[in-house]
């Protein structure tokens, strides 16, 4: 058991090692770098979307995770936040659909019907 | 509420049922400032979504093409074309800022009131270079011919969905970067040790008011990565 008696008198005891966030910082310069070679080697199709995607969630949670500190906080707060945007995702597969069926009509009324 | 009785509260998933269970403070630990922050963040992840969102159903459904934003955003350094360099300075300046606010905010906590003025600092000038090369950006491509209702690559969807998204985001950059003078200057004067009270509120300052400033900071990164990956690249 480790004693902390001794942090506790300090009074916010909220301040984390500065190592994490230069650790973080490095990390996300790698990935934006990493995200615009995608478009420097002018990666196409599937391979794209999936890099592109792959790295913004992963600098996206590495902000919120330590940046904004969520790592640290309760899971009432994180999940509170969480949920509605699961909620949002799944309004982007809603639309994803929507714009395919929108698309559609437009090519056989307007395109093919000229 | 303090390290130690937090401590010896339910972790994990069942704290979840427990902390709603309770009386008056759903938000553990939390002071009000940060959860409020939190839930206006939550509010400006709807409209941000909903900007991008109606972004995705417009570039989807059109019939014409999408002009390329690699040659549109492309500039023109020594002669030569390369593609998104502008953007790319953009996204890494932010994210600069966004490691200096990190850094203000550690260093409000550990009560340096100089370093957490310092960072603060930084991160405006930070966010001003940004909107500054956001006005370049503008004023290049309007010069080009983009309008919200036209332009001369492709779909004329394209001009409306890129002022609005980024015309947003660039306003609460702004918004940011005049709050961060703001606190760095109350940092400066000392109001975070004396507990001086606020202007607008009879309460007294707190280093809080630097993680809370943080969190909105962060938050414009934050929505600039999703920008930069859809709008940008895709």
């Amino acid at each position: 058991m480790i004693d902390n008696t001794d942090t506790n008198k300090e009074k916010p005891t909220t301040t984390h090692k500065i190592g994490i966030y230069l650790w973080i910082w490095g990390l996300l310069f790698v990935l934006s770098f990493f995200s615009y070679m995608v478009d420097w080697f002018q990666f196409q199709g599937l391979l794209r979307w999936t890099l592109i995607l792959t790295f913004m969630f992963l600098k996206a949670g590495l902000i919120m995770m330590f940046f904004m500190h969520l790592f640290w906080e309760r899971y009432t707060l994180v999940n509170v936040l969480l949920w509605p945007m699961t909620a949002i995702a799944c309004f982007v597969g809603l639309m994803v659909a929507e714009g395919k069926y929108t698309v559609f009509t437009r090519f056989i009324y307007f395109v093919l019907g000229e | 509420m303090d390290q130690s009785t937090l401590d010896k509260l339910p972790k994990g998933f069942k704290s979840i049922g427990s902390d709603f269970g309770t009386d008056q403070t759903a938000f553990k630990g939390v002071p009000w400032g940060k959860a409020m922050m939190w839930i206006f963040l939550l509010s400006d992840t709807f409209i941000f979504s909903c900007f991008l969102l109606s972004y995705m159903k417009g570039r989807a459904s059109t019939v014409d093409s999408w002009p390329n934003p690699s040659e549109v955003f492309a500039l023109d350094f020594m002669g030569v074309p390369v593609p998104l360099l502008l953007i790319a300075i953009m996204t890494f300046v932010l994210i600069t800022s966004s490691g200096t606010m990190a850094l203000a905010v550690k260093y409000g906590y550990e009560r340096n009131r100089k370093l957490c003025g310092i960072f603060l600092v930084l991160t405006a000038i930070g966010g001003l270079t940004f909107v500054g090369m956001q006005a370049f950006e503008w004023s290049k491509l309007i010069h080009e011919g983009v309008r919200p209702w036209e332009n001369p690559f492709g779909a004329p969807q394209f001009g409306s969905f890129f002022f609005m998204i980024t015309g947003f985001h660039g306003t609460h950059v702004s918004i940011g970067v005049i709050f961060l003078f703001i606190f760095a200057r109350k940092v400066f004067r000392g109001d975070f040790d004396t507990g001086k009270r606020g202007y607008f509120t009879t309460m007294k300052s707190d280093y809080v008011a630097i993680e809370i400033l943080g969190l909105y900071w962060h938050f414009v990164d934050l929505v600039w990565v999703f920008i930069f990956a859809f709008f940008y690249l895709w």
